[in-house]
């Protein structure tokens, strides 16, 4: 049952990864939450989600200085049948830049999923951050709630 | 958004539906139908999605997987739809401009109202049935009321399950009315243009009075084969002609026949082949051989629908349609379906009990033994069918009053009709009365107190001795899935003195409560409907009350397979070679004859590591039980997972049965697997005023012993754990190690 129920709950998150290409990346500045639409794609194992930021943004100064952050996914039509029919997914967990070794392969993710941000993502001044997932919180009829716990 | 059905043309189709769209065609190639207008799917279109009602049925729908409801559940859902419908007026404007046209059409005349849904009555897919019909309707509010009715119906528990069997998507089904002028006519009926079973026939089949009686079942029909070529009868199968449906004040009524009138058929050969006729006009009409039903006013034929016959060869998908329509039973159904359980089944079931009971098993010797299990195995397995097929069903007693009340009263807790129901006199509730009793005796006597928490004092209280042996003998062999043991009287007297721990249960409602809500209900009839409406609440709490008992008589008769298979066990385990505790009775049948078996040894359960990653923190079921509570949740699966309950934890099970409501005062909450409005966890819940959610999937394993639960059943939700956040203290920096 178990094990029935964590790849129903990892389906549910492969295919929001999959379909979605914005989140809302939350930060704080002294205790002052913050948040952000960030285009995102997430790692096939669901350990990470990487998404990118220029160095001079705010974010990028709040993970600087606290680098927990939350991450909110969801597949809304900005309808009424969301009630029933939405998933909403919060991540927590850290924030880091992405090591140099690993850049060109987390760039070249994220630039097919979101091809038009290649430049973007590129750029000298662009960071790459991964989000190394401890929780996903999984929403799914308006109210039934799953934990997914990834880290570890 | 209102036709005339003269002027419905086949482009209509998807707004009118094909039960309006045939009649308009007969009405525009001259067979004779009651005149009347559709009221099309622009107009429920426009009442769902302003009142809200569209996303609300929807999220009634999917608090969990249409696929894992139990029809009970979905039955309950249904319900909770019906209530909204029944609750939510129509916008004025809608409302205004139905009265102005349905009066201006039909002035005082009654009318009959029923279901036009686009789909219905292809030849593929016969929704026949399925939706609501109303007959004999009158002034122009009850019209409107009863369109509403019509409209609720389309999410019905049978249309639901019906439309999911044929892989229909509920999001877009949309449902227009027809409202005609009543035709009383004397005789009615139905003719099959084509006998499915040979196609050279049809079949008439005629009653007197109106055809509901026929469409239902109440009545039995005069029946004649005819020749399809000429018309021409082949033969006549008179009925027995008692009752007839007839219009009443308001709706219709089952009457006796007068002797004048049950003497003669309801047709004569001419009329028959006037029938016949119509079927085939229709036929040609159609293109495809139909069923048409029918009704004779004096001498003039009306056709009231035409829908084509599912022959034999589109059959082959198996039509499950009169499965699904006997979710639905007739009160006369249901009476004579009471009267087999209280005179029959139930007695019959005692008796097992009481012979099983006279025969020990102790001295068999192993081979006896072995055939002995195997009996009462069988015995166990043919009770279980005819609770399945004859006690279930009979559920639906509940179900005929609750719609009723729904109606009548208008309640805003749509369950309010459950709380009628219960605690007249059944089995579990003397049962857990007299424990009450044995708790308040511990209570005001500190001294008997501490001599039952030492189990050596043999001296007890001889009032409490007596009323303690009372309880065993009448209830002790009451199981939760087959407990039963010596050590029952030890349990018994642990529980009574957690139950005297803390203070008797209140119960929610004021002691004349039910009194009150049932002389209210009641002074909305008059006449012989008010002793309609009594015989219906006594048929519903008969229905509620046997499927509490027959539940007792089957733990009875299980506890005795149990005793069988719990000695073949012990012996098993005794010879040494391994332990017998969990063998099922099978295996312990032949292990018993077998000393060389042995059995394989169960799967080891998955990794624990699984377990801990995936985590349960909200999860959605039914509110069955309103209020909140919160306490340490106690994961009951097993009989000793019973006595091991503490007053104050949350009651978490598969499902409540009768032979466990005892627990349930103790409890601070309830979470139940299973689901539906009737289940007696539900039931018992909302008489203690214990919050109570039902129909959580995978409640038992997603939820562990020792967690913090808070039982929300006002909004059918459970929330397991604290309302913290795992988190890592904060990191200033950002590059990756």
């Amino acid at each position: 049952l178990t094990l029935r129920k964590v790849s129903e709950q990892r389906k549910i998150l492969k295919d929001l990864f999959a379909d979605q290409k914005l989140a809302v990346l939350a930060t704080h500045s002294d205790g002052q939450p913050y948040a952000n639409l960030m285009a995102f794609v997430a790692s096939a194992d669901l350990k990470s989600l990487f998404f990118a930021t220029t160095r001079s943004t705010r974010k990028f100064a709040n993970m600087a200085s606290d680098n927990r952050v939350a991450m909110l996914m969801d597949n809304r039509s900005n309808s009424e049948k969301d009630f029933h029919q939405a998933v909403t997914v919060t991540a927590t967990g850290t924030a880091r830049e992405i090591a140099t070794r690993d850049k060109k392969r987390v760039q070249k993710l994220y630039a097919a999923k979101h091809p038009h941000l290649k430049d973007f993502v590129s750029s000298p001044n662009c960071a790459l951050m991964r989000m190394k997932v401890e929780t996903y919180y999984i929403v799914t009829r308006f109210q039934n709630v799953m934990e997914l716990h990834i880290g570890q | 958004m209102i036709r005339r059905l003269e002027h419905i043309s086949e482009s209509d189709k998807n707004q009118v539906g094909g039960k309006a769209c045939s009649l308009a065609r007969m009405l525009q190639t001259g067979i004779r139908i009651p005149n009347g207008v559709c009221i099309g799917t622009e107009v429920y279109d426009e009442f769902v999605s302003s009142s809200g009602l569209r996303e609300g049925i929807l999220m009634e729908l999917n608090r969990k997987k249409f696929e894992e409801m139990r029809w009970e559940e979905i039955w309950d859902a249904a319900l909770r739809i019906r209530n909204k419908f029944l609750n939510t007026p129509m916008p004025a404007g809608i409302a205004d401009e139905l009265k102005g046209l349905l009066s201006s059409q039909f002035g005082h005349n009654p009318v009959v109202i029923r279901s036009s849904a686009p789909g219905e009555d292809a030849a593929t897919t016969s929704f026949a049935g399925l939706h609501e019909s109303y007959v004999n309707i009158q002034d122009v509010d009850a019209m409107l009321e009863h369109i509403r009715l019509v409209w609720a119906s389309l999410w019905s528990d049978r249309a639901l399950l019906y439309r999911r069997e044929l892989g229909l998507n509920v999001e877009t089904s949309t449902m227009a009315v027809v409202v005609q002028e009543l035709v009383s006519g004397e005789r009615s009926g139905v003719v099959f243009g084509m006998n499915p079973n040979d196609d050279s026939q049809g079949i008439i089949e005629a009653v007197h009075g109106l055809n509901q009686g026929l469409v239902d079942g109440t009545v039995e029909p005069d029946r004649w084969f005819v020749r399809r070529e000429t018309g021409e009868v082949i033969s006549h199968s008179p009925a027995a002609r008692e009752n007839a449906v007839l219009p009443s004040t308001t709706g219709v009524e089952l009457k006796p026949l007068p002797q004048a009138t049950s003497a003669n058929p309801p047709l004569n050969p001419a009329e028959a082949q006037k029938v016949f006729t119509l079927a085939r006009k229709a036929e040609a009409l159609f293109h495809a051989p139909q069923d048409v039903e029918w009704t004779f006013r004096s001498k003039t034929l009306y056709a009231l629908q035409s829908r084509p016959i599912t022959t034999r060869s589109d059959a082959t998908a198996e039509d499950k349609r009169p499965w699904y329509l006997s979710l639905t039973r007739s009160y006369e159904n249901l009476k004579r379906l009471r009267e087999r359980i209280e005179d029959e089944l139930i007695p019959d079931m005692i008796e097992v009990a009481d012979r099983l009971a006279e025969q020990r098993v102790d001295t068999l010797d192993d081979r006896h033994l072995a055939s002995e299990i195997k009996r009462r195995t069988r015995i166990l397995a043919k009770w279980e069918q005819t609770y399945e097929d004859e006690f279930i069903p009979f559920a639906h007693g509940a179900r005929l009053f609750g719609q009723v009340y729904n109606d009548t009263m208008r309640p805003s807790d749509p369950h309010e009709f459950a709380d009628l129901l219960g605690g007249t006199n059944m089995a579990s509730i003397q049962r857990n009365e007299m424990l009450a009793q044995l708790a308040e005796a511990i209570r005001r006597n500190p001294v008997l107190e501490r001599q039952l928490r030492n189990p050596d004092d043999a001296t007890l209280d001889a009032d409490f001795e007596a009323l303690l042996n009372t309880f065993m003998d009448t209830f002790g062999e009451f199981t939760f899935s087959g407990a039963h043991s010596g050590k029952n009287r030890r349990h018994i007297i642990d529980l009574v003195l957690e139950m005297a721990s803390r203070e008797p249960v209140k119960k929610r409602f004021e002691p004349d409560r039910v009194k009150r809500l049932t002389e209210e209900f009641l002074s909305r009839f008059t006449d012989e409907k008010k002793e309609f409406a009594a015989d219906l609440l006594d048929l519903g709490r008969a229905s509620y009350r046997l499927r509490d008992d027959d539940n007792i008589y089957l733990g009875r008769i299980e506890s005795h397979v149990h005793t069988a298979v719990r000695e073949g066990r012990d012996r098993i385990t005794a010879r040494g070679h391994f332990n017998a505790a969990r063998l099922e009775p099978r295996e312990v049948a032949r292990a018993l004859t077998d000393s060389s078996y042995r059995p394989r040894e169960a799967k080891a359960s998955d990794a624990a590591g699984r377990q801990r990653k995936l985590r349960a923190r909200q999860l959605l079921g039914q509110p069955a039980g309103p209020g909140i509570g919160t306490g340490t949740a106690r994961v009951v699966t097993s009989p000793s997972d019973l006595f091991d309950f503490k007053a104050g934890e949350i009651l978490v099970c598969d499902s409540i049965d009768p032979n466990m409501t005892f627990i349930v005062p103790l409890a601070a909450g309830i979470v139940e697997r299973r689901g539906g409005m009737l289940i007696h966890g539900a039931i018992v819940a909302r008489e203690y005023g214990i919050p109570c959610v039902t129909g959580v999937p995978d409640a038992p394993s997603l939820i562990h012993n020792g967690q913090q639960v808070t039982v929300d059943g006002f909004l059918g939700i459970v929330v397991i754990g604290k309302p913290t956040l795992s988190r890592e203290s904060p990191t200033g920096g950002l590059s990756e190690a």
